[in-house]
Order: C-alpha cells, then sequence, then structure tokens
C-alpha cells in the first residue's frame, strides 16, 4: 500500500504542477479581450472556411470576407454603407444607354507581386474571366462572371446565356473602357464584386498553367486558389498563409498600399464552427470579434463590454408561396388572407434583432426603388378569414417547410419564426402541417423545386440595385413561386434594362408596386445582422452589406 | 502468426466491397445532392442540373458505382465536392488532428482507468470503490458533446486555463513533418509547439475519454474481482509469492484480457466520439469535416471516411488478437 500512496502523491503533484504550467501559459498567451495596446494580430472568429483564395471562383460571403482585404474591384462601396464609391477607378462614368464604361484609374497603385496596376491589367482580368473554358464555365465556379455579364467567349454549355461584356480597352494607362453588348441592371453595382477583383497580370499567367478540372464526380479547385503564393491582388492586406489543418487564414500587412494602412500589423481568419464556440472564443479572449451574433446573445455581451454594432439592414426575410404545389394558393383572396393572417410586427419585435423592420415589399428600404406606396397587408384575423370564405377555402390545409439546424443573416430562428406563424395562421383557421428539413440540401432542395406549400427564405444584398432583389425571383418563371405572370416578369424585366438610373429607380418603385398587387408571397422582414468585437478593440465601419474592411480595425 | 495477418488482412477485402455497396445505395436514397449544397440559397433548377450533368450525378448508380470501383482500385478516392480537392489530401490533412486526439483520449482512459478499475476492485465497498463506480455510471451516461461543452465553460471560458477552440495557437507557424502536432514538436526540437498542441488537445481528449474511462473502469474491476476469486490466486498467495508478482502476474495479466478487447473496441467508437468533440472545440481534424460532408452531401468523403473506419476497425481486431496473444500465450496454440 505505502506504493500506491506515494504513487497517489506523485500523481497529484504532477497534476498541480501542470495545472500551474497552464495557468501561466494562459497568462502568458494574452487575453485579448481585455489586453491591448502591443497586440499586432487581430483574430477574427469566421463561421466557415473560406473556399478560394481567388474571389473570381467563389460566391460564397466567407472566402469574400477574407479575399476582400487582398483584393479589390474597380468600384467599391462606401465605408460602412452601401452607396457605390471609387475603388481601383477615382471616376467612372458611362455612355447614356449604358453599354460602354470608362474608368479613370487610381494611379500609384502596385499590387503584392510588386506589379504595377494599370488599365492593362483591368483588360486582362475581363479577358481572363471572358475566355474561360470547360470546368470554369460551370456555375459552381464562375456563378457571378455570369450573373453579371451573362456567358464567355465560346459558351460550351447550349443554355448558356449569350455574353454580355463585349470588350475591355486601355485607352491609356490610366483609362479603361469595358463595353458590354446591352445594358444591364447589374451594372455598374456588379463592377464592385469581389468576385470581379483586379488581381496581378504576373499572378493570373500563373493561374492559367493550373486548371480547375471536373473529373469524375467533383470539380477539383486549381491548386494556387488553394494555397497562399500565387494570388496578388491591391489590397491593404496580403493573404501570406492558408493552414487548412488548423482552420485560420493569415494575411500581412501590405506596406506599400496605395491608401491608408492597416492599423492592425496581421489579420488572421480563424474558422469557429458554432455560434457558441465563436462567442464563447470571444469572451475567453482567442478571437477578437466574430459574426453571425445570435440576437439573444446580443445582450449578454453587450452587458459584459463587448462592442456588438449592427449593420443598416440590408437583407429581406419572406414567405414563399408555391402555387403550382397547392392550388388554392393560385386564388389571390387566399394569398391575401395568409398576409392578413400573419402578425409581422410581432415577429421582428420578438425574433430580431433591435433594427429590425417589417417588411412592405421584397427589398428592403436601403434600397433605391423603394416604393411607400404598395399595397398593405395589415395584421387583421378577420378580414383574414372573410376572404377565406369569400374564395370558398375556409378549410384550408398548407404544407409549411422551415429549415432546421440554420440560421442566416436574415432569419436567426427558423423554428420559432416558424411556430408563431404557424399559430397566426391557425387562429385565421388555416390548418398547418409542419415540415421540418435540414437547411442543405434538403430544404434548399425542396424549395427551389417548388414542393412546398409555403417556405420561408430571404436574400443578402450584393450591391444597391434594385434588380439584385426583384429580379433574383420575378424575373422569369421559378418553380420556387410556381406562377407565371406577364405582367410581373415584364414590370421587372423592363426596370432591369432601363439604362437612365433616375428613370430605373422609378421602374422599380412600379415593378415592386406591381408585385405587391399580385401577392405571390409575404415579404416578412429586413434584419440588420450584428456582429461583435473585443472589449479592447476599435472595431470598423460595419456594412450592411456585410463587407467590413478590418484595415479599419485596431486596438485600444 | 503470419498466416493470422494475411487472412485478416484478405478478410478485408469483401467487406469494403459489400460495404460500398451498401453504402451507394444509402447515399443515394438520401434526398438532395450536392449540387444545391454547393450553389446554396442562389440555385435555380438549370443550374443545379447543369452541375449535375457535369458531375456525373444524373447517370445511372450503377455507373456511378462502377465509377467509384474503378477509381478504389487506382487508389484514387475521388475529389470532395465541398473543397474541390482530392479527398485523399483532405483526409491526410486531418486525420492525424483526430488520430491525436483519439490517442490521447485513450491513453487517459487507460492510464486512468485501469489503475483505478484495479483499486476498486481491490477495495471493494470502499470509498474508492464507490466513488468510481457510480463516477463511471456518470461518464456512461453524460453525452460527449455535453461534457465538452462544461469542459470548455469552466476551464477555457471562465477560467482561461485552455484555449477554448483549435488545435494549435493562432499564427504558430510550426513545422509539419507527419501532421501529429505533439510529435513534430518534439521531432524539430519546437518543443513550444508541442506544448501549445498539448494544452489545445487537454479539454477535448478528457471529454472525449469519458465513455471509455468508464467503461474501462467497470470492466477492469469486474475483471480483477472475477481473477481474485480463482484458485490459482489463492494458491499463489498462499505460496507466499512476493505482492508484486501475485498483483502484476497472476492477478492483472489475466484481468486484462477481456479489458483489452474493450480498448479495442473503444478505439474504433472514439473515431465517432470525436465528430462531436471537434466540433464543440472547432478542432481542425476529421470529426467537424466528415460533419460538413453530411450537410453538403459530399459522397466522395463520405464514402472514403467510412471505408476507412471499416479497414480501422478490421484492424484494431487484428491488433487486440495479437495483443491477446502476448497477454495469455495460450491463444496462439489454439
Amino acid at each position: 500500500m505505502p506504493i500506491f500512496k506515494s504513487r497517489a502523491v506523485r500523481v497529484i503533484t504532477a497534476a498541480v504542477a501542470v495545472g500551474l504550467v497552464a495557468t501561466g501559459c494562459a497568462s502568458e498567451r494574452g487575453k485579448g479581450g481585455d489586453k491591448g495596446g502591443d497586440k499586432d494580430t487581430f483574430v477574427f472568429g469566421a463561421p466557415g472556411d473560406p473556399g478560394s483564395l481567388d474571389p473570381a471562383l467563389a460566391s460564397d460571403g466567407e472566402t469574400f470576407r477574407v479575399t476582400r482585404q487582398a483584393f479589390e474591384a474597380l468600384l467599391e462601396h462606401k465605408s460602412g454603407g452601401s452607396e457605390l464609391v471609387g475603388g481601383l477607378a477615382e471616376k467612372w462614368s458611362s455612355n447614356p444607354e449604358g453599354t460602354v464604361w470608362t474608368f479613370n484609374l487610381r494611379k500609384g497603385v502596385k499590387f503584392h507581386d510588386g506589379e504595377a496596376f494599370n488599365a492593362a491589367a483591368v483588360c486582362a482580368n475581363y479577358d481572363h474571366w471572358y475566355n474561360w473554358t470547360g470546368t470554369y464555365q460551370l456555375d459552381a465556379v464562375s456563378y457571378y462572371w455570369r450573373k453579371i455579364m451573362g456567358g464567355f467567349a465560346k459558351n460550351e454549355d447550349p443554355e448558356a446565356p449569350k455574353a454580355n461584356y463585349k470588350s475591355c480597352t486601355a485607352k491609356d494607362d490610366s483609362t479603361a473602357v469595358i463595353e458590354v453588348n446591352e445594358p444591364s441592371a447589374n451594372l455598374p453595382g456588379g463592377f464592385s464584386l469581389q468576385a470581379l477583383a483586379i488581381h496581378s497580370p504576373k499572378a493570373l499567367e500563373e493561374y492559367k498553367k493550373q486548371q480547375a478540372t471536373s473529373k469524375g464526380d467533383a470539380i477539383t479547385y486549381p491548386k494556387y486558389s488553394q494555397e497562399a503564393g500565387t494570388v496578388a491582388g491591391t489590397g491593404p492586406y496580403r493573404i501570406t498563409k492558408w493552414n487548412k489543418g488548423n482552420k485560420e487564414v493569415s494575411l500581412e500587412r501590405f506596406d506599400d498600399y496605395w491608401g491608408d494602412k492597416a492599423k492592425v500589423k496581421n489579420l488572421v481568419f480563424r474558422t469557429i464552427d458554432t455560434e457558441d464556440g465563436r462567442r464563447q472564443a470571444l469572451q475567453a479572449g482567442d478571437i477578437d470579434g466574430y459574426d453571425l451574433v445570435a440576437p439573444a446573445d446580443i445582450k449578454t455581451l453587450e452587458s459584459a463590454g463587448f462592442t456588438v454594432p449592427t449593420r443598416d439592414v440590408f437583407n429581406l426575410f419572406y414567405l414563399g408561396m408555391t402555387q403550382e404545389k397547392n392550388p388554392a394558393l393560385k386564388k389571390p383572396e387566399v394569398r391575401q388572407a395568409i398576409a392578413h393572417a400573419i402578425d409581422r410586427e410581432n415577429i421582428v419585435k420578438t425574433q430580431l434583432p433591435e433594427g429590425g423592420k417589417v417588411a412592405t415589399q421584397f427589398m428592403p428600404d436601403t434600397v433605391a426603388g423603394f416604393s411607400e406606396n404598395v399595397k398593405k397587408y395589415p395584421f387583421d384575423t378577420a378580414k383574414a378569414k372573410s376572404l377565406l370564405a369569400g374564395a370558398k377555402e375556409e378549410k384550408l390545409s398548407v404544407e409549411f417547410c422551415y429549415p432546421t439546424e440554420v440560421t442566416r443573416p436574415y432569419m436567426p430562428a427558423p423554428q420559432d419564426i416558424f411556430e408563431l406563424m404557424k399559430a397566426d395562421l391557425g387562429k385565421a383557421g388555416i390548418n398547418v402541417t409542419p415540415k421540418p428539413m435540414k437547411w442543405a440540401p434538403d430544404y434548399l432542395d425542396a424549395t427551389e423545386a417548388g414542393s412546398c406549400d409555403l417556405h420561408m427564405l430571404g436574400w443578402t444584398g450584393d450591391f444597391n440595385d434594385g434588380f439584385n432583389f426583384i429580379g433574383t425571383w420575378f424575373a422569369k418563371k421559378d418553380k420556387q413561386w410556381g406562377f407565371d405572370d406577364a405582367k410581373v416578369f415584364d414590370s421587372v424585366n423592363a426596370a432591369s434594362k432601363e439604362a437612365d438610373p433616375a428613370k430605373r429607380v422609378d421602374a422599380y418603385k412600379k415593378a415592386n408596386e406591381t408585385i405587391m398587387e399580385y401577392l405571390p408571397g409575404l415579404p416578412i422582414s429586413s434584419s440588420p445582422p450584428a456582429i461583435a468585437f473585443g472589449k479592447n478593440v476599435n472595431p470598423p465601419n460595419v456594412s450592411p452589406l456585410t463587407q467590413e474592411n478590418f484595415a479599419e480595425v485596431s486596438f485600444k | 502468426m503470419l498466416r493470422l495477418v494475411v487472412r485478416r488482412l484478405l478478410q478485408l477485402v469483401p467487406t469494403l466491397l459489400g460495404l460500398s455497396v451498401l453504402l451507394f445505395i444509402w447515399l443515394n436514397r438520401l434526398p438532395g445532392g450536392p449540387a444545391s449544397a454547393i450553389l446554396g440559397e442562389r440555385a435555380t433548377e438549370a443550374e443545379v442540373a447543369r452541375i449535375n450533368r457535369a458531375l456525373g450525378l444524373d447517370q445511372p448508380l450503377y455507373v456511378q458505382y462502377g465509377r467509384f470501383l474503378k477509381r478504389i482500385f487506382e487508389l484514387d478516392l475521388g475529389t470532395s465536392t465541398q473543397t474541390g480537392q482530392p479527398v485523399w489530401d483532405e483526409f491526410v490533412l486531418r486525420f492525424p488532428a483526430t488520430v491525436e486526439l483519439g490517442v490521447a483520449a485513450m491513453l487517459i482512459a487507460v492510464a486512468v482507468g485501469i489503475p483505478l478499475g484495479y483499486l476498486a476492485a481491490r477495495k471493494r465497498g470502499g470509498w474508492l470503490d464507490v466513488a468510481s463506480v457510480s463516477g463511471s455510471l456518470v461518464g456512461i451516461c453524460i453525452p460527449v458533446f455535453f461534457l465538452a461543452l462544461i469542459l470548455k465553460g469552466i476551464f477555457a471560458v471562465n477560467l482561461g486555463l485552455f484555449p477554448s477552440y483549435g488545435r494549435m495557437a493562432t499564427g504558430l507557424d510550426a513545422t509539419s513533418v507527419t501532421g501529429f502536432a505533439v510529435l513534430d514538436g518534439v521531432l524539430t526540437g519546437e518543443f513550444d509547439a508541442s506544448w501549445d498542441a498539448i494544452m489545445h488537445l487537454v479539454l477535448p481528449a478528457l471529454a472525449l475519454s469519458s465513455i471509455p474511462l468508464a467503461v474501462i473502469v467497470r470492466m477492469t474491476r469486474a475483471s480483477v474481482l472475477e481473477v481474485l476469486g480463482e484458485d490459482y490466486v489463492r494458491t499463489a498467495e498462499s505460496k507466499g509469492l512476493e505482492r508484486k508478482t501475485v498483483r502484476g502476474r497472476h492477478i492483472l495479466r489475466n484481468a486484462l484480457l477481456p479489458v483489452v478487447t474493450t480498448v479495442g473496441l473503444l478505439t474504433g467508437s472514439l473515431l465517432s466520439g470525436a465528430v462531436l468533440t471537434e466540433s464543440v472545440f472547432s478542432f481542425g481534424g476529421i470529426g467537424s469535416f466528415i460533419r460538413n460532408a453530411i450537410d453538403a452531401r459530399d459522397y466522395p468523403v463520405l464514402v472514403g471516411f467510412i471505408m476507412f473506419i471499416a479497414m480501422v476497425y478490421v484492424l484494431i481486431n487484428l491488433l487486440v488478437d495479437l495483443a491477446y496473444s502476448v497477454i495469455d500465450p495460450r491463444v496462439r496454440v489454439h
């Protein structure tokens, strides 16, 4: 027995020693949340890994969040706003038809690899994308190019739209002219997209040597897009390392940056998949900020001294109604009854973070084209009942799909929101059959295929143009809504082809009024997604487009 | 011995083939496919169809299966639809983290569980026995992820003793040789990296070790109790053999046989526990990758992973049998 006693003593001593060393280590590690001054690394907790270091190949926010710090586009959005301002182009203009876009470029701009930025570099990029072939022509790879510019020099897919991009000409070193075949609502907003950010021509040449392939069951992304080293932009930071094992992308201040230099030397994005995990990492001082804060956590964090700015609203959350699935939904009175039955005010009050608004149309009020004159459908259970009676649908039953295990910036707690809507619909006499589904791919597949009577979805805008919202849903027939109404489609498409910006805004207003008269679904709300920062952090201007510039961050 | 090894390895072939067929059928019965997972809420019907065509997912099941088998024979696991990188590369990148976590958890479970179980049996009815039996019951009952959350809440968030997430400190530029962070630090002389990796391992490994630890304590205790009552122990003791010899050679050695089998099986099941633990600690191992792969219907990754697990199980069983023959030489005779 003495042996065990002495062993036990040894074990306890060792444990205490480990504990002491660990405590020492922890204090050395520094608590990001409350220690500042000497810090030269800002660590941001991202909800997901980026997919690529070449933003042209991506369409997801997590990729853009990282690449935005290193790559700049011709146009940008005003810091903290959604107004278009000069980026790599100081000024820009177009001909009255909106087909010739002239960019006066910034002088003295250098790429991270030492190359000079000029009009030839701009054209090299646009021509590079336009001449993509094979795998690059797939939506999964070139989503935004296809959305903004249509197709390619040689479309390999017979269904692909005709290219709208015509040419890019370097008139002189600091003037680039981009021509398109037809005016488009996607321009000039599209010129601000990360997917169309400008890369160094030297890097572009390297890119061509490492092609993406789609052999077998999947698309293989080119090597350069997965390892730091080749990519080079003009941004305030340059990407130095992507440590996939540690789920971390490291960036370093680019000292030759043309604008205001980044205030913090190193910037690291670390993926922490869960909302709780990100919050706890911030509370523990392991990270200096994170995104997609749960509305329920905002107060807790704020009262503990963290900064939790909310962005301006730039998203829309809606209730979709699929007319082809349930013929009763084809009747306008039934759709109106559903709209009157739901207490949207209550949803906004109880489910959304402060600053959330009830939506009256399919775009937030921050987008040019928002109309004050749309038909409104206030909460009125009695009216809903009488509309249903008029349509002879007093015993209406609907299947209502909602997603589980997901939060989106526009939809913080889908299940809770669903429960509220179900109760409201029930009060109006509508029998609801719940159909919970896993977000991806089950729910997304079901809504896209139009196999739910009712469903909830939304959208965060890419840039401030009405078409980016209503054009997404109502420019053509879509199974999600299951209706084919020329009046609605024409009103949206007419607006998108209007070259005069002022007239286009009017056309969007009209389109919104037409859509809300027809009522294909019910816009519910727009909500401001929150982002959190450590106690010792001076946060950047938060952007309604979730396009924060981390070069603005500093430590107190 | 060699024949046993070869025979067991050959058994892998039909096992994996059968499993691959079942897997293929199962995966294809799941609703949805990778296309909408790749495109998210922005996908349109035409875009989904285009991707399915490009990925060959519109072809009949047997064609897809044939293509998969052909690739397997070429030792190619395909490409992950989530990341667009070869599945093999993704595994090589992430498995060391999970293996490291599993080994650490198992080391804790064995190093604590066997002595504790032994002591509990020797002091049957004493406070240590009662504490370890009830403690192990709690260990089995508490879900791993819940324990992980509690440990993290107390020791990382509130006390700040350990990091709350990840496998390495931010920006730590450690040289990677084998991919096993602790080992790499030792091999390259970067001991701070090893230490950092150990600190990151402590909480997830403790959480993950809870079930194997509890099982091992109970198994060892029961097994030692059984052996204690055997005639040969009484004989050995009455012959006046040294205590150490009786404990080591007569009691522990015999009592350990069923424990070794259990440890083997638990090692396999650790991988599934790791999925949840890694997710709580955002540990960059295979666990969270697989969870995402399920969400994204990343078929090549799922098939590759499940096949790999099957292989691990078969190999662990083989190792268990080999360990048996070391502990109990009679096994070799039979």
